[in-house]
């Protein structure tokens, strides 16, 4: 779990969400719509977060494999790295 | 700027104004749009109110403005488009106004009944006209018994039979038909034809007349005949001119209302609507003061009192109106100030309730939540993508499709925001389902390899394919699954595997209940804030806590285990089922072998259930048993401080009114509600599941047996086949997956929220503002 490959994508949504939850609200001008805007950036980072967060964990530690045809087998064993 | 989160703050206020600046009081009120006139004369019917009068002469002069522009659009004039005009209806407007549609109305109806005679006229002059053309041909007979006359040609032969059994035959009928003339067409397509019968008797008179056939008197010599042709061909020419006149006049008329039209269907409106509003008023005695109650937000006060102001000044009088706020008991109105953004969202939360005033608002979060849910459900960026174009077009040509005034149109056009941001998160969820019209995008290479199954580094041969259909991998041979996850979404591998069910079930199964948590607990939160906002911190110890500990040591466990069982390494065959996990700690049930994910588990399980099961009684009992000790204490006090205490402690003492026996019974329906629902609701955002279950299978099934079939096809003609299959492709698409799957989708993610988020928090009873506009009243023609 702490191999680099996990760690990028995680810090890199993390990040990514977390400026746009955490940091653009502090930029949006006074006005009568701040409010609903700040709320909407928030709960877009946080529910967007959330969704993709579950994705991966989801995937992190399978507990079984794929269960694939001959044929793609045979394709993937040639073409896939 | 609060405003939007909570309902505003209202104040119920005084007006006092004079007879004469009325109307122009009452027409700037209009204007603002911001004021709701309270009914100060409930017990009265309608037809005992001061003004019904005016209002009956208003709602007379829209009948005859509906006439006008009925003839107007039969005509084809066009109308000219609504111009803005300032001018304020005063009373003597009224009468000037009646007057003139009156003296319309009549000219009109004159008209039309003088165009109407003239066009009869008109007509059986033309018909006397062919019959005596034709007459000549007729003429070897020369019989003296002879009736001619003009007969609708389809009718003609029934006609021709009802002589066959009335005259045996003794009897000469000829008939032609009349080719219709340039000018006949005056809405009278139906085709005629001229006959003559030569017979003896009289009866035929009344079968022709049956027969709505035209008789008309035929000279016998020629001479006489030719006289008639002239004079007829005469009163033809002279005619048509008038009819020519007629017509011009008509339609100068029609034009000259027409360009008014839209000026006075404003006009009458807006006094129609003063009238009504004027009834709602009280009226002083001595006749010169008119007082109205209104309901108005605190923050526009100023802008009232100014427009008060300028309407009194307009008037001309001296006084300017009294503006006085008077403090109440009665629930204001709930008034949420929206832009054409934010509308669409408040009127899905209005439809299921309207908010408590100064309750918690759950616009502003609908606003991201109901989407995003909807995204869950949809879970196609393709689709999505094609959502959003929509949505952009409505957005941009959102004029010209108002005007189409086409009730579906419009609800789609109110919705157009509410579309294009269901659809942007569809292309997220999208996204990170790696789903678009069922297809995978592998765009960081799948974390899934095969090479590694095979030998020597794991059990397959080349004989291994050779034997079986499918073959599964297996993670725990090194290699095959690399450790790290498909970093955005699920991996491409997925898509094409047979076993993709057993893992994407088991996903969207524990997301959705993640979801459903989350989305829950984000609700209860909710009520603290109001609880908060009403001073009422009672209730936060005696129902926010139990509910909030409730729910987190049941299902916040729930989603521990989940988060538990997807961060540690297990092997497959010793991995617990969670569901059974679940239950088994519902039960107090260790038996069995196997069902420890961690190592204290079963103490932290028995404790966690016994802690909820506390709430309940905490849940049930605490509020009642508090209230009970009030009321007795209150009861011990009241005897020798009654009156001082009454008005102490007025709230208290209308609340003791209420019986024991009720609180409890509310207090019982509210915790088995709350925690029965606890698990229901957590149930029911399975639908998340089973909703992008249903839609993903549908896109693969259009995919697999429609497209794919015409793109397998290896012949030169497969370009024509896949053109015409392609648009199948499209067509079914858009109907079934777009249109009827974005339907249920909605449907489903409005009743999440309507039902499993709301009811932790919103009580919605109460009432719409609405105030006196005559934009809305505009808009809503």
């Amino acid at each position: 779990m702490a191999a680099l490959s996990f760690v990028i994508p995680m810090s890199v949504m993390t990040l990514f969400w977390g400026i746009i939850g955490g940091v653009v609200p502090w930029f949006i001008p006074k006005g009568p719509n701040r409010g609903v805007i700040v709320t909407m950036l928030v709960l877009t980072a946080v529910c967007c977060y959330l969704f993709w967060l579950i994705a991966i964990l989801a995937q992190l530690n399978p507990l079984f494999g794929p269960a694939l045809k001959n044929d793609t087998i045979w394709y993937m064993y040639y073409h896939w790295p | 700027m609060d405003s939007f989160f909570r309902s505003e703050e209202m104040c119920l206020v005084q007006l006092f104004f004079q007879t004469e600046s009325a109307h122009n009081c009452i027409n700037e009120l209009g204007h603002l749009g911001l004021v709701q006139f309270k009914d100060l004369n409930p017990g009265t019917v309608a037809f005992q109110r001061r003004f019904v009068k005016e209002v009956k002469k208003c709602e007379e002069m829209e009948r005859i403005l509906r006439f006008l522009e009925n003839e107007v659009v039969k005509s084809n004039i066009p109308i000219p488009a609504d111009f803005t005009s300032e001018t304020i209806p005063v009373p003597r407007d009224v009468l000037d106004l009646e007057s003139r549609f009156d003296k319309l109305e009549q000219e009109l109806k004159e008209i039309n009944s003088n165009r109407d005679t003239l066009r009869q006229n008109f007509t059986q002059l033309m018909e006397i006209n062919h019959l005596l053309k034709v007459f000549d041909a007729f003429l070897f007979y020369l019989h003296d018994r002879f009736v001619a006359g003009v007969i609708k040609h389809e009718r003609f032969p029934a006609f021709e039979k009802i002589l066959w059994r009335l005259f045996h035959g003794n009897f000469v009928l000829r008939h032609a038909e009349i080719k219709p003339h340039e000018e006949e067409n005056m809405a009278d397509p139906v085709k005629k034809d001229v006959f003559v019968v030569f017979v003896q008797g009289d009866q035929i008179r009344g079968k022709i007349r049956k027969f709505h056939a035209s008789m008309y008197p035929c000279p016998n010599n020629a001479y006489a005949r030719k006289e008639m042709r002239t004079n007829v061909n005469t009163r033809i020419e002279d005619l048509r001119l008038v009819l020519k006149r007629t017509e011009e006049f008509r339609e100068t008329t029609l034009t000259a209302a027409a360009a008014n039209l839209q000026e006075w269907a404003s006009k009458v409106k807006k006094m129609k609507a003063i009238y009504y509003t004027l009834n709602l008023c009280n009226i002083d005695i001595t006749q010169k003061l008119i007082v109205a109650e209104i309901w108005c937000p605190v923050s526009d006060l100023n802008s009232v009192h100014t427009a008060l102001i300028h309407g009194s000044e307009q008037s001309g009088s001296s006084l300017s109106p009294v503006v006085n706020r008077i403090q109440t008991q009665q629930t204001p109105p709930t008034f949420n100030r929206v832009n054409s953004f934010t509308s669409g969202f408040q009127s899905i939360i209005d439809a299921y309730g309207v908010g408590n005033y100064q309750e918690i608002n759950p616009a502003p979060y609908t606003m991201v939540t109901f989407p995003f849910l909807f995204a869950v459900m949809f879970g196609d960026c393709g689709h999505g993508l094609v959502m959003t174009l929509l949505a952009l077009w409505l957005i941009l040509h959102q004029e010209h499709f108002r005007k189409l005034k086409n009730e579906l149109i419009d609800m789609l056009v109110d919705g157009r925001y509410i579309i294009f941001l269901m659809g942007l998160f569809s292309i997220y969820t999208g996204l990170i389902y790696n789903d678009c019209f069922s297809k995978s995008f592998n765009v960081f290479g799948s974390s899934w390899s095969v090479r590694p199954m095979f030998h020597p580094h794991g059990p397959w041969t080349n004989d291994t394919l050779h034997d079986s259909g499918h073959l599964h991998l297996d993670p725990l041979v090194s290699g095959v699954y690399s450790g790290n996850p498909y970093p955005f979404g699920v991996d491409p591998i997925w898509n094409i595997a047979s076993n993709k069910l057993s893992f994407l079930n088991s996903y969207k199964m524990k997301m959705s209940v993640i979801m459903g948590v989350a989305h829950m607990l984000f609700g209860v939160t909710l009520s603290l804030v109001n609880y908060i906002f009403f001073r009422n911190l009672k209730d936060v110890a005696l129902q926010f806590i139990p509910e909030v500990i409730f729910m987190l040591s049941l299902f916040g466990y729930l989603i521990f285990l989940i988060l538990y069982k997807w961060c540690v390494v297990m092997k497959s065959e010793s991995a617990p089922s969670i569901l059974l996990l679940f239950i088994n700690m519902m039960l107090f049930d260790y038996s069995s072998e196997g069902t420890v994910l961690y190592r204290t588990q079963k103490p932290v399980q028995i404790f966690l259930v016994v802690v909820a099961v506390l709430m309940v009684p905490w849940l049930l009992f605490a509020k009642p048993l508090l209230l009970y000790r009030k009321h007795k204490q209150l009861k011990f006090l009241s005897l020798p401080f009654c009156l001082s205490l009454f008005f102490g402690v007025k709230k208290a003492f209308v609340s003791l009114q209420v019986s024991m026996a009720d609180i409890f019974v509310y207090q019982g329906i509210h915790t088995i509600e709350y925690c029965l629902g606890c698990i229901s609701n957590t149930a029911s955002y399975l639908r998340l599941w089973a909703l992008s279950l249903a839609h993903a299978e549908l896109s693969e099934v259009l995919w697999k047996m429609v497209l794919q079939v015409a793109l397998r096809v290896t012949s030169g003609m497969g370009s024509v086949l896949l053109a015409v299959t392609f648009a199948a492709f499209a067509v079914l698409t858009v109907t079934i997956l777009l249109v009827m799957e974005g339907l249920s989708a909605f449907l489903h993610a409005l009743r999440l929220h309507w039902v499993e988020f709301q009811n932790k928090f919103y009580k919605g009873s109460g009432y719409k503002f609405t105030p006196l506009s005559f934009n809305r009243m505009r808009d809503m023609q």
